[in-house]
């Protein structure tokens, strides 16, 4: 198992320079100059909004807290401290009074219907302050995520730009340390925050450790689920994984387009988004 | 070989927008020329941006003066000369990932890349048509040969040119960076580095590689253009991740002595390779 962690550990200097150049170049290049973050108070949006800070200055980029009634207070004082240490513009909105006739008619126990409403709810909001920021929504989403569709479709999963994306949760810790992002906030156990007591590997019944070790055998190296096996994780966990990257694909692509026509968009209709930017 | 001083330009271009990166070339080379340049090498697909997709056909040019872009290019040339990139439309509307050495207000050679990545993240074959020619060719400092990035991930192509009497090798790529790890560089930075470090010292040749900077979506090229010396000695580095022009000198002295301690060029036996490989296609066939 050594040789896998060895394997995750990254130059976090070197993804920081990479990271930052993208966000800079990919927001002018799409005629912005500006970049909007919806802060939950976790790793995930603190790290990106360092990053987003560092590309764009402090000062071109706006940080919304969203919080509902059911948010921990620590979230909102956790992203305060990010506004504070990066210098970033801020907005709090409550989305709590946009969700309570949404939630009313679903039932208490159905957390996620109820989560994906709280998700898409932050969704609009980000969309409706980067129309008036005049700034690009720079999303918060990472490798892990993404690979076993632990988001919301058209919720925290919308956005412009994905700096993440191709970072492991394990990596994402790892360049927060790096970059200076509050020891409180990388202690925590990540957690969407959308009940009490949530927490992401509760949730996924498995560790962020583990996990981003397996994924990174199946995903990076394309190893078979039987050397996985081999290298020492359990047969059960690793076909659960590999299903949940498999149903999870629809959400990591645009919606499908039946063909009909000779040239169709997303198949035969082939261009960068930086098409002639 | 006469001496000659070269310059590497690390640079970004603007996809699919041949009349910006033009001006830019331009710009690029007066700033070359006020260093001392003699020849100015610009990194693969460098008037257009690397990944077109179905762009590559509306940016595509011939490679002649009837040409509005190309014949700006040929007319820069007068001074200094240029190693361009460009798709190249045939009179059969093939398409090409082509590089063009350019002296005088002439083209003097052209290359159109042989080997077309199409794995992972590239999709060179669908898109274009391949090149079948690898030859060196003569200019006013001496012979060279060029190669368009995959090329010279095979050890044909530099090989060829080596037999065929190049003494620098111009590699100009358009390599987008992956591999991060808890090294330095990328993998797709070190990986390039050796390769070129092994032919310097395998084919006793100058090698100047150029590599382009930027973004397209995602993709982040990094750069990293490095002249080697004939003796494997790294002679010009420039920056990862950053624009930059990288000037070298070549020195024809430092050929013959680096061919004197190490023989390799005298020793090599181009017909053990002939005969192997007649046998082994001769073997295929059967």
């Amino acid at each position: 198992m050594n040789e896998l962690s060895t394997s995750l550990a990254i130059d976090p200097d070197l993804a920081r320079r990479i990271l930052t150049g993208f966000l800079r170049s990919e927001t002018t290049r799409a005629g912005f100059a500006r970049g909007v973050v919806g802060l939950s108070g976790g790793l995930d949006s603190a790290l990106t909004c360092y990053l987003a800070a560092e590309a764009l200055g402090p000062q071109n980029v706006l940080a919304v807290r969203l919080p509902h009634a059911g948010s921990s207070p620590d979230s909102l004082e956790d992203a305060a401290e990010v506004i504070r240490q990066t210098g970033v513009r801020d907005i709090t909105y409550s989305i709590a009074e946009a969700a309570a006739p949404l939630l009313a008619s679903i039932p208490a126990k159905d957390r996620i219907r109820r989560g994906n409403v709280l998700a898409r709810l932050r969704m609009i909001v980000l969309y409706d302050q980067s129309a008036d920021f005049r700034g690009l929504v720079i999303g918060t989403g990472n490798k892990t995520e993404l690979l076993l569709g632990y988001t919301t479709l058209f919720g925290d999963s919308a956005c412009a730009l994905n700096p993440l994306g191709d970072l492991y949760k394990t990596q994402v810790r790892q360049m927060g340390a790096a970059m200076g992002v509050p020891a409180r906030i990388l202690a925590k156990p990540p957690s969407a925050d959308l009940w009490p007591g949530q927490t992401d590997e509760g949730e996924l019944g498995v560790t962020y450790a583990d996990v981003d070790r397996l994924l990174y055998l199946l995903v990076d190296e394309r190893r078979s689920p039987e050397a996985c096996v081999e290298a020492g994780f359990k047969t059960a966990m690793v076909r659960k994984v590999i299903e949940r990257i498999r149903r999870n694909q629809y959400k990591r692509l645009p919606p499908v387009v039946a063909k009909l026509s000779n040239r169709t968009l997303g198949y035969d209709f082939l261009y960068l988004r930086d098409w002639a930017n | 070989m006469k001496r000659f001083t070269l310059a590497l330009a690390q640079m970004e271009t603007r996809l699919g927008d041949p009349a910006a990166n033009l001006d830019k070339h331009l710009q690029i080379i007066v700033r070359a020329r006020r260093r001392g340049a003699d020849l100015v090498v610009f990194p693969e697909l460098s008037l257009t941006g690397y990944m077109l997709q179905d762009l590559a056909s509306d940016v595509a040019i011939a490679a002649n003066g009837d040409d509005p872009v190309f014949r700006r290019l040929l007319s820069a040339s007068r001074n200094v000369d240029l190693v361009v990139s460009f798709v190249e439309r045939d009179s059969r509307h093939r398409h090409f990932v082509s590089a063009a050495y350019l002296s005088g207000g002439a083209l003097v050679h052209l290359h159109r890349k042989v080997y077309l990545p199409t794995y992972g993240l590239f999709q060179d074959s669908r898109f274009f048509d391949r090149g079948e020619d690898v030859r060196a060719f003569d200019t006013r400092f001496g012979r060279l040969g060029l190669l368009i990035c995959e090329d010279f991930w095979h050890v044909s192509p530099p090989y060829l040119l080596w037999l065929d009497g190049a003494e620098v090798l111009l590699l100009i790529s358009a390599s987008p960076g992956r591999g991060l790890s808890d090294d330095g560089r990328l993998e797709s930075a070190r990986r390039v580095d050796n390769i070129t470090q092994a032919y310097a010292s395998l084919f006793t040749v100058y090698v100047a590689q150029t590599n382009r900077v930027g973004f397209e979506d995602g993709l982040c090229y990094w750069g990293g253009a490095t002249v080697l010396g004939p003796d494997g000695q790294r002679l010009a580095q420039g920056p990862d991740l950053e624009e930059a022009l990288v000037l070298a000198d070549i020195d024809p002295e430092r050929i013959r002595t680096a061919r004197l301690a190490l023989p390799l060029l005298r020793d090599e036996q181009p017909s053990l390779v002939y005969h192997g490989l007649a046998r082994l296609l001769g073997e295929v066939s059967r």
